[in-house]
C-alpha cells in the first residue's frame, strides 16, 4: 500500500459515498482537505529527493504484462498539488448546486490524480478517459446555454477528444511495441524507459512515433489546428468543471508528452519536420488564437480562448526540450492551472449575480465589490506574467532554455520562434487589462449590482491566489522538487 | 459425475418439463421456471466439481468430444448465460405472457436448458458430424424461441426470417462439410489438420470447402455479409430470447469457428493464408456493417443488435491473428476473454430493457430520457453496461478490444485495425448518446421506475463483474491459459 493509491481512491470513494447517500457537499470538502495534507506531505517528504517515490505495483495480468503500478515523481507531486489546490476550490465554489455537480468534480478530480500518479500506461490512459466522461455529460446536461447548442457543443468536444483519444491510444500501442523487447508486452512505463536506453530506436522512426503521440496528446491541450472544441467547451461548461478541465485535466496531455513521449523517444521531438511542424502548431495557438482572443466580446470567450493561447508557450518548451525550458513548462502548467481556476471560479460568480458577461454592458464593479476585483486582479496579472506570480516564472525559463545553445549571429528556428511568442505576451497584456478594465473600472453601469462574495465563500479564491503568490516569488519551492525528474 | 452425464441430465431435464407441461397443464409458470432453473444451477455445480480431462469421459463418447480448457470455459459459460436467461425469462413473465397464444410460457423454460446441452456438446466437438448435430439442436430450438410471443407480429415475421435464413445457412454448412470431406477424407478436426498440412491434398478443393463453410458458420456469428436477418430478428425476439441469441448463440458459433479455424489455419496448412486473408476482410467489414449503421438507430434493441454483429467482427479479427509468443492468450483464448466480457455486459444492458418494458415503457432511446431520474440504481447499472460495450477503459469491454487491436497490431494487419478502431469510434458514439439520454432531465415528468430485489441483485452483481474484470482479469486469463492441448499435425 502506498499513499499514492490512497490519495487516488479518496475521491472514488467519496463519490460512491455521496451516491449511497452521504451528505454531497461534506463528504467531499472532507475527501478534498485530507486529500490536499496527504498531497502536501508527499511533497515534503520528496524535498530534495531524486527518481520515482512511493512505489507501489499490484500485477493483474502477466503476458501482456499489467500491473496498477503507483509511483510520483517531481513533476507528478507538482500536478497532484495542483488537482488538489483546483479539486478544494472547484467543490468549495459550489453552492446550492445538485449532488452530481460534487460527483462528477470528483470524479474528474480522482481521474486526473490517477493519470498524475500510476506509472503503468494502462492506467494512465484509463484514468484520463474515466475523467472525460463527467465532462462531457456536465457539459451536455448542465451546461450554461441552451439544451441545443449545449449539446452540440458537447459533442464536438466528445468528438474531438475521444478520436484524439483514439489516436492517442494508437501511439502508445505503437511504443509499447516497440519497446517491450522480444519476449513480453509490457504497459510499465519504467521498464519501456529503460527498453529505450538501452536499445533506442533509430531517429526517423522515434520522429514518426512522436508525432503520432504529438497529435493525439495534442488534441486533447487544444494545440492549433485541433483547438475548436476548447473555447465553446470552457465557456458553456458548468464552472467547477471549467476549472478542474481547463485547470487540471488538459494538462494531462503536455504531462504524457514529458513523461512519456519525451523520455522514450528523446530524439523525436528534435527530428527536423517534428520539430518544424510542431513550432508551426504552437505558433498558430499563441499569434492566431492570441488574436482571437483580443477580438473577444464577452469574459468567458477571452478566458476560455486565451486558455487555448497559453498553450502555445507549454508547447515551445516541450520543443526546446532543454532541461531549463522543460522545467519551466512544469512550472508554467501549475501556473496556468492555478490562475485559469481562480479566473473561471470568479466568472461562475460573476455569471450568477450579473447575468451578463458582455464588456460594454459591465463596468465599474470595483466601487461595489473591491475583495472580488483584488482576487480577479490576482487572476489577470498572472495570466499576463507579471513578475512575483508563478506564470513569469514559468515563462521565462521556457524562453531563457530556448538559448542555452546561442550563437551570435545563427539563430536557430527555435529561437525565432520564441521572438515571434514573444508577441504573444503583448496580446495577453492587451486583452486582460482590456478586460479587467472594462469589468472594474469605468462608470458603473446601470442595473448591474455585484456584492463581495461573504467570507467563507472567499476562501476558495483566497487559496488559489496566495498560491500563485508564493510560488511566484519563491519558485524554488517547485524547482527543487524537480532535481532529476528530467 | 462425467461432464458428458451432467450434459444428457441436463436434456433429459428440459424433456421432463416439457412432458411435465403437457400432462399437468394447470402448473404455474413460477414452479416450472425455478425448476428449470434450479435444475441448471445444481448442473453448474456438478460441474465445476466433475473431473476435468477427456479420459474422464465415457468412452464410447471419447472419439467425438474433448475436454480441454476452451470446452471447459464453454460449457461453464453456457450454464451461465441459460441460467440467467430462465431467470430473466421468468422475470419479464408478466409481459411476455400477453403475448403468447394460451398465456402460458412452458417451452420457454424447457427449451433453453436443451439450448444448453447442445451448446456444451459443441463446446467440446472433435469433429464436423458432432459439431453439425449439436448445432442444429440449439438452432431448431431457436426457431422456437424466437418466434414464442406469437401474438406479436414482429416476433412472427423474426421466428420466419430465423427460420428462412437458418434453414438455408445449414444447407450451406453441410455442403461444406461435404466438400471438406471431399478433399481430406475426414471429418475429424485432427485428421483435417493433418490432411491440410499436406501439400499432396488437393488445394483448391479444400480452399472451396473451407470457404463454404466458413459461410455457413458466418450466418449464425452474424458475420458480413450474411449479417442482414440480426436487427429483425434481434428487435422481434422477445427481450430473453435476444439476450441469448446474442451471448449463447453467438459463443457457441465462436467455440465451433475457433475449432475449425485451428484446424485450417494449422502451422503449414496448405490454405492458412487464404483463410487468414478471408478473415481479415470479413472480420473488418463485420465491424463496420455492424457500427456504422448503428449510429443511426433510434431503437435500443435494435443499436444493440448492430452492436452484437459489430462485436462479431472483433472476435472474427482476433480468432485472425494466430498465436503470437508475446501474449499468453492464444487467438482462441482471446475470443473466449472476449465473450466472458461480453456475456455481464450484454445480458445486463437486455435485462435493463426488459425491466422498462415490464414497466410499460418502449424501447427506444427516447423512452431512455429522464431515466436516471425515475430510477437512478438502472441509470447506473445500464450506464456501466453500455460504457463496457463501448470499450471505456477500467470496463471489462476495454481489456476485451485492447487485446484484439494489440494482437493485430503485433501482426502489423493496419488496415484491419484501423477498421476496428473506426467501428471503436462509432461504438462511443452510440452508446454515449443513449447515456446522454439517460441523464437528460428536461421534459420529463413521468413516474418513478421500480424493480425487484432480485433484479437488483442480479443487476448489481452483474456490473460488478464488468468492473472487477476491467481492474482484475487475471482470473479468466488462468482459466483460458492451462495447458490447452493444440491441434497439431502429426
Amino acid at each position: 500500500m502506498s499513499v499514492l493509491e490512497l490519495i487516488i481512491a479518496l475521491p472514488l470513494l467519496a463519490a460512491l459515498a455521496i451516491w449511497l447517500g452521504a451528505p454531497a457537499r461534506a463528504a467531499s470538502l472532507a475527501a478534498t482537505s485530507i486529500n490536499l495534507i496527504l498531497v502536501l506531505y508527499t511533497a515534503v517528504q520528496y524535498w530534495g529527493k531524486t527518481g520515482l517515490a512511493f512505489t507501489y505495483s499490484r500485477p493483474i495480468l502477466e503476458n501482456p504484462s499489467l500491473s496498477f503500478a503507483v509511483g510520483a515523481d517531481g513533476i507528478s507531486i507538482i500536478l497532484a498539488l495542483l488537482t488538489t489546490l483546483v479539486m478544494l476550490a472547484a467543490i468549495w465554489q459550489i453552492h446550492d448546486r445538485p449532488d452530481i455537480f460534487y460527483v462528477s468534480s470528483l470524479l474528474i478530480g480522482g481521474g486526473a490524480l490517477g493519470a498524475f500518479l500510476t506509472t503503468d500506461i494502462f492506467f494512465i490512459y484509463a484514468f484520463h478517459e474515466l475523467a472525460l466522461i463527467p465532462t462531457f455529460l456536465m457539459i451536455a446536461l448542465h451546461g450554461r446555454a441552451e439544451p441545443a447548442y449545449r449539446k452540440a457543443v458537447a459533442w464536438k468536444a466528445t468528438i474531438y477528444l475521444g478520436v484524439g483519444s483514439l489516436v492517442l491510444l494508437a501511439g502508445l500501442v505503437w511504443l509499447v511495441l516497440e519497446f517491450s523487447g522480444g519476449s513480453k508486452l509490457t504497459f510499465d512505463l519504467e521498464a519501456l524507459r529503460s527498453q529505450a536506453r538501452l536499445n533506442p530506436l533509430p531517429d526517423a522512426k522515434q520522429a514518426q512515433i512522436f508525432f503520432v503521440l504529438l497529435l493525439g496528446f495534442g488534441s486533447l491541450v487544444s494545440l492549433f489546428p485541433f483547438h475548436s472544441w476548447a473555447a465553446p467547451a470552457y465557456a458553456t461548461a458548468p464552472t467547477p468543471v471549467a476549472m478542474l478541465h481547463s485547470g487540471v485535466l488538459k494538462k494531462f496531455g503536455l504531462y504524457g508528452l514529458i513523461r512519456i513521449a519525451l523520455p522514450l523517444l528523446p530524439h523525436g521531438a528534435h527530428v527536423e519536420w517534428v520539430q518544424n511542424a510542431l513550432l508551426l502548431m504552437l505558433l498558430g495557438n499563441i499569434l492566431i488564437m492570441g488574436l482571437v482572443t483580443i477580438h473577444a466580446k464577452r469574459l468567458d470567450d477571452t478566458l476560455a480562448n486565451s486558455s487555448v493561447m497559453h498553450m502555445g508557450y507549454i508547447f515551445l518548451g516541450i520543443a526546446a526540450g532543454t532541461e531549463i525550458a522543460l522545467k519551466g513548462a512544469v512550472i508554467l502548467m501549475f501556473a496556468h492551472g492555478i490562475s485559469i481556476a481562480l479566473l473561471f471560479g470568479l466568472l461562475g460568480r460573476m455569471r450568477n449575480q450579473l447575468g451578463t458577461l458582455e464588456y460594454n454592458k459591465l463596468g465599474g464593479l470595483a466601487s461595489h465589490a473591491p475583495a472580488f476585483t483584488v482576487l480577479f486582479a490576482f487572476g489577470t496579472f498572472a495570466s499576463i506574467g507579471l513578475p512575483g506570480l508563478t506564470n513569469f516564472a514559468g515563462e521565462v525559463l521556457i524562453f531563457l532554455g530556448n538559448f542555452t545553445d546561442f550563437k551570435a549571429g545563427v539563430m536557430t528556428n527555435l529561437q525565432w520562434t520564441v521572438i515571434l511568442a514573444l508577441w504573444g505576451v503583448v496580446m495577453s497584456a492587451v486583452y486582460m487589462l482590456r478586460a479587467y478594465r472594462s469589468i472594474f473600472h469605468g462608470s458603473p453601469a446601470t442595473g448591474l449590482f455585484m456584492i463581495d462574495p461573504a467570507l467563507s465563500q472567499r476562501v476558495p479564491f483566497i487559496m488559489l491566489a496566495a498560491t500563485l503568490l508564493v510560488t511566484g516569488c519563491c519558485p524554488w519551492l517547485l524547482l527543487n522538487l524537480m532535481k532529476s525528474a528530467l | 459425475m462425467s461432464v458428458f452425464t451432467i450434459e444428457a441430465g441436463l436434456a433429459l431435464l428440459g424433456l421432463a418439463l416439457l412432458l411435465l407441461e403437457a400432462f399437468k397443464p394447470d402448473i404455474s409458470r413460477r414452479t416450472l421456471g425455478l425448476t428449470a432453473i434450479a435444475g441448471t444451477t445444481l448442473a453448474l455445480v456438478l460441474f465445476i466439481f466433475a473431473p476435468h480431462d477427456t479420459a474422464s469421459l465415457p468412452g464410447f463418447i471419447q472419439p467425438w468430444h474433448q475436454l480441454d480448457s476452451l470446452a471447459i470455459f464453454y460449457k461453464g459459460f453456457a450454464l451461465v448465460i441459460t441460467i440467467l436467461v430462465l431467470w430473466l425469462t421468468l422475470e419479464c413473465a408478466p409481459y411476455l405472457t400477453r403475448f403468447t397464444v394460451d398465456g402460458k410460457l412452458a417451452e420457454m423454460f424447457s427449451l433453453p436448458l436443451i439450448v444448453c446441452a447442445g451448446m456444451m456438446w459443441m463446446a467440446s466437438a472433435r469433429d464436423l458430424v458432432t459439431v453439425f448435430v449439436s448445432l442444429e439442436l440449439v438452432t431448431v430450438s431457436f426457431y422456437v424461441l424466437v418466434a414464442f410471443a406469437r401474438k406479436s407480429a414482429f416476433s412472427l415475421e423474426a421466428g420466419v426470417k430465423y427460420l428462412i435464413l437458418g434453414a438455408l445457412s445449414t444447407g450451406v454448412l453441410v455442403y461444406g462439410i461435404a466438400w471438406i470431406y471431399g478433399a481430406t477424407g475426414t471429418m475429424s478436426f485432427d485428421g483435417i489438420a493433418k490432411a491440410l498440412a499436406n501439400p499432396a491434398t488437393s488445394k483448391t478443393t479444400a480452399l472451396f470447402g473451407a470457404a463454404v463453410l466458413l459461410c455457413g458458420l458466418g450466418f449464425k456469428v452474424a458475420a458480413a455479409p450474411f449479417h442482414m436477418w440480426v436487427p429483425d430478428v434481434y428487435q422481434g425476439a422477445p427481450t430473453p430470447v435476444t439476450a441469448f441469441l446474442s451471448v449463447g448463440s453467438k459463443a457457441a458459433g465462436f467455440v465451433v469457428l475457433t475449432r475449425a479455424l485451428d484446424a485450417f489455419m494449422v502451422e503449414g496448412s496448405i490454405i492458412g493464408s487464404e483463410i487468414q486473408a478471408l478473415l481479415l476482410v470479413i472480420g473488418s467489414l463485420t465491424a463496420l456493417l455492424g457500427s456504422l449503421p448503428a449510429m443511426f438507430q433510434a431503437s435500443v434493441k435494435r443499436l444493440l443488435a448492430y452492436s452484437s454483429i459489430s462485436h462479431a467482427g472483433y472476435l472474427l479479427l482476433a480468432l485472425a491473428c494466430r498465436e503470437s509468443a508475446r501474449f499468453d492468450l492464444s487467438s482462441g483464448g482471446v475470443v473466449a476473454f472476449y465473450l466472458a466480457t461480453y456475456l455481464p455486459m450484454t445480458v445486463l444492458g437486455f435485462l435493463g430493457l426488459g425491466l422498462m418494458r415490464a414497466n410499460g415503457l418502449g424501447e427506444d432511446i427516447k423512452d431512455f430520457t429522464g431515466l436516471a431520474k425515475r430510477n437512478p440504481l438502472l441509470a447506473l447499472l445500464m450506464t456501466i453496461s453500455f460504457a463496457s460495450l463501448a470499450g471505456l477503459p477500467l470496463t471489462a469491454g476495454f481489456l476485451g478490444k485492447l487485446f484484439v487491436f494489440l494482437g493485430l497490431a503485433d501482426h502489423g494487419y493496419w488496415g484491419a485495425l484501423s477498421c476496428a478502431v473506426i467501428a471503436a469510434a462509432a461504438g462511443f458514439y452510440y452508446y454515449f448518446k443513449t447515456i446522454l439520454a439517460m441523464y437528460t432531465t428536461e421534459g420529463t415528468d413521468v413516474p418513478a421506475l421500480t424493480f425487484s430485489v432480485p433484479a437488483k441483485a442480479v443487476a448489481g452483481a452483474l456490473a460488478l463483474v464488468i468492473l472487477i474484470l476491467g481492474v482484475y482479469p487475471k482470473p479468466l486469463q488462468k482459466v483460458l491459459t492451462s495447458d490447452r492441448p493444440a491441434v497439431v499435425a502429426k
